[in-house]
């Protein structure tokens, strides 16, 4: 790059120079491998979301008058924010617990080789691969009245009635914790091991433990994935519907069971489009308030 | 190394190695324990299964007693295979078109065609069907493709993207200037080094397809359902031991299919980095 831009024309004069032309020219027609494209996404993902929006700003389920009626319905009534902060929670919870039980394997991983590594690497993409139904069926097997967790815990003696986990949060937090540690772990793999070794080791040979090498060194280096990770478990537990209502039963309502509730059994769509936008708007400013803090962080590292 | 261990050391491996063993355990025991009780004889998902049969995998695969099931497999797999084909097109174009531009506005476009990424899936599943009822369409599969291409095509785009962008341009400059016309170039240059980033990109662009549950759940219907939502009927009302069976056919063809997917393009790595 640097040899060939030591040439007579500056960069911004090249492209106007007639000997580059045809360059210019070919520039343009690869921007145009895109549009297919683009008129793909603007016909069946713009415009979907665009009469999504259109339509909460109906009164009635006929979608006839329109006005801001089902938005003052959907926030006239408290049991709703109970709804929203439920779901808000249960990301949360859900985030706490794949960091607090998927950051050690991360750690576990840095220290292994090349091999071990490996098929460390295969056993946490491989439930990703796996459809989440699986996976959620996988848990109502485990946390069952007659499951793996209550035998095992019975014949320990450590109890002598089955636990009901099916159908309590507690549950449904323990089965998301597994069915999206792979989006944790993943982003934090990466951006762990492109850390340098020698910071551990200088870290050590300065005195510090082991513990204050984690907290001190290794756990703000490793913040950029670690935001990362949060963005993507907190997106996809908040909004994951088959494990919400299969292992999360009916009583916990989050809101993709009430905007399921609203559009396909109750057929109110306006209703439902009012609960589908601020499960959007909801998750979304989560997701950016995350990242803006993620983003705060590392710059103070570099800066 | 060689200097003496303080007790803190010792409980850094205690607490981060004990804390490893069960993440290994939560991540591996429910996908044993299905596979496990997959094989059971009796008519129940109790652990430890009882006995050891076929009966339930016979029943699966019995073409009168499980019809809707093939035919709910086949619809997955028939949104999945053209959804994906689409999307290869597409997005390989469109990172072809995208990826070296140095213009703002080809990383504003490339950032909105990753936004399926982020938008909670149910929310563009309602979408959909109020756009495609509006329009006065009839659940089909043709419309479950158009709505998983839209969800799944991101995958491609960035992987293709990242292929791209790490290949070395001098090797488009020179065959270009040995003469090499710009299509030539595509395929004789650019697609064979990029064809394992767009495999990988089309493989998981398939099995998101695969599980895709919130746009199948608003864009199908009792004849046009797929695999997950009939799964999921299937849990919500008498928990059927058919669903052990559809769950172990499922975790084993995920497991081939990643070993071959691991051997050929090398996936893990892929999705590491």
């Amino acid at each position: 790059m640097g040899s060939r831009s030591l040439g007579m024309t500056p960069p911004s004069l090249r492209d106007t120079s007639p000997a580059d032309g045809g360059g210019k020219r070919f520039a343009l027609a690869e921007w145009q491998l895109a549009l297919p494209l683009a008129l793909a996404f603007a016909a069946l993902f713009l415009a979907p979301l665009l009469l999504l929006v259109g339509v909460s700003f109906f009164n009635d389920d006929k979608i006839t008058q329109p006005g801001f009626g089902s938005w003052v319905k959907f926030f006239g009534d408290p049991f709703n924010y109970k709804v929203i902060g439920d779901t808000l929670l249960l990301g949360v919870k859900t985030v706490c617990a794949t960091i607090v039980v998927g950051y050690p394997l991360a750690l576990v991983y840095l220290d292994l080789g090349a091999r071990l590594q490996k098929v460390l690497l295969f056993i946490i993409i491989m439930p990703l691969l796996l459809s989440v139904v699986v996976r959620t069926f996988a848990w109502i097997v485990v946390l069952g009245r007659e499951g793996m967790v209550n035998q095992v815990l019975i014949g320990l003696g450590l109890i002598s009635e089955p636990l009901r986990l099916l159908q309590t949060e507690l549950g449904l937090v323990i089965s998301l914790t597994q069915i999206e540690m792979p989006l944790m772990l993943l982003p934090l793999i990466s951006v762990m091991s492109r850390l340098d070794p020698n910071l551990r080791d200088a870290s050590a040979a300065l005195g510090a433990s082991r513990w204050r090498t984690l907290f001190t060194v290794i756990v703000p280096l490793s913040m950029p994935g670690l935001v990362a990770g949060c963005l993507l478990v907190f997106a996809s537990s908040t909004t994951a519907f088959i494990s919400q209502t299969v292992i999360g039963g009916v009583r916990l309502i989050y809101l993709p069971l009430l905007i399921w509730q609203q559009s396909l059994v109750v057929y109110n769509w306006p209703l439902a489009a009012v609960a589908s936008l601020s499960l959007v708007v909801s998750v979304l400013s989560v997701i950016a308030a995350l990242s803006y803090l993620g983003r705060r962080s590392s710059g103070h590292l570099h800066g | 190394m060689g200097r003496k261990r303080s007790l803190g050391d010792i409980s850094y491996s205690l607490v981060i190695g004990g804390i490893a063993i069960l993440a290994l355990l939560i991540i591996v025991t429910p996908v044993v324990v299905a596979l496990m009780t997959s094989f059971t004889e009796g008519r129940s998902l109790k652990f430890p299964p009882t006995g050891f049969s076929f009966r339930w995998y016979e029943q699966l695969f019995d073409a009168s007693q499980s019809r809707q099931i093939h035919k709910a497999a086949g619809n997955s797999l028939l949104v999945a295979c053209y959804s994906t084909l689409f999307g290869v097109v597409l997005a390989t174009l469109a990172s072809l078109g995208l990826a070296r531009n140095r213009h703002r506005m080809a990383r504003v476009a490339d950032s909105f065609f990753m936004s399926p990424l982020v938008l909670p899936g149910i929310t563009f599943g309602l979408a959909a069907l109020v756009y495609f009822s509006t329009l006065g369409f009839r659940p089909s599969l043709d419309l479950m493709i158009a709505g998983h291409l839209m969800v799944t095509m991101p995958f491609i785009l960035r992987t293709t993207t990242a292929s791209l962008s790490q290949l070395d341009p001098a090797l488009l400059d020179s065959s270009q200037s040995l003469g090499a016309s710009w299509l030539y170039t595509l395929r004789r240059v650019t697609l064979p080094l990029i064809a394992p980033g767009i495999a990988a990109g089309a493989f998981l662009a398939f099995m998101a397809s695969i599980d895709n549950v919130p746009v199948s759940l608003f864009l199908s219907n009792a004849r046009t359902d797929t695999l997950p939502i009939r799964m999921w009927g299937m849990m919500e009302s008498t928990l059927d031991v058919r669903v052990a069976a559809v769950s172990g056919v499922l975790i084993t063809s995920a497991f081939v299919l990643m070993l071959v997917m691991e051997w050929t393009v090398g996936l893990t790595r892929r999705m590491r980095d």
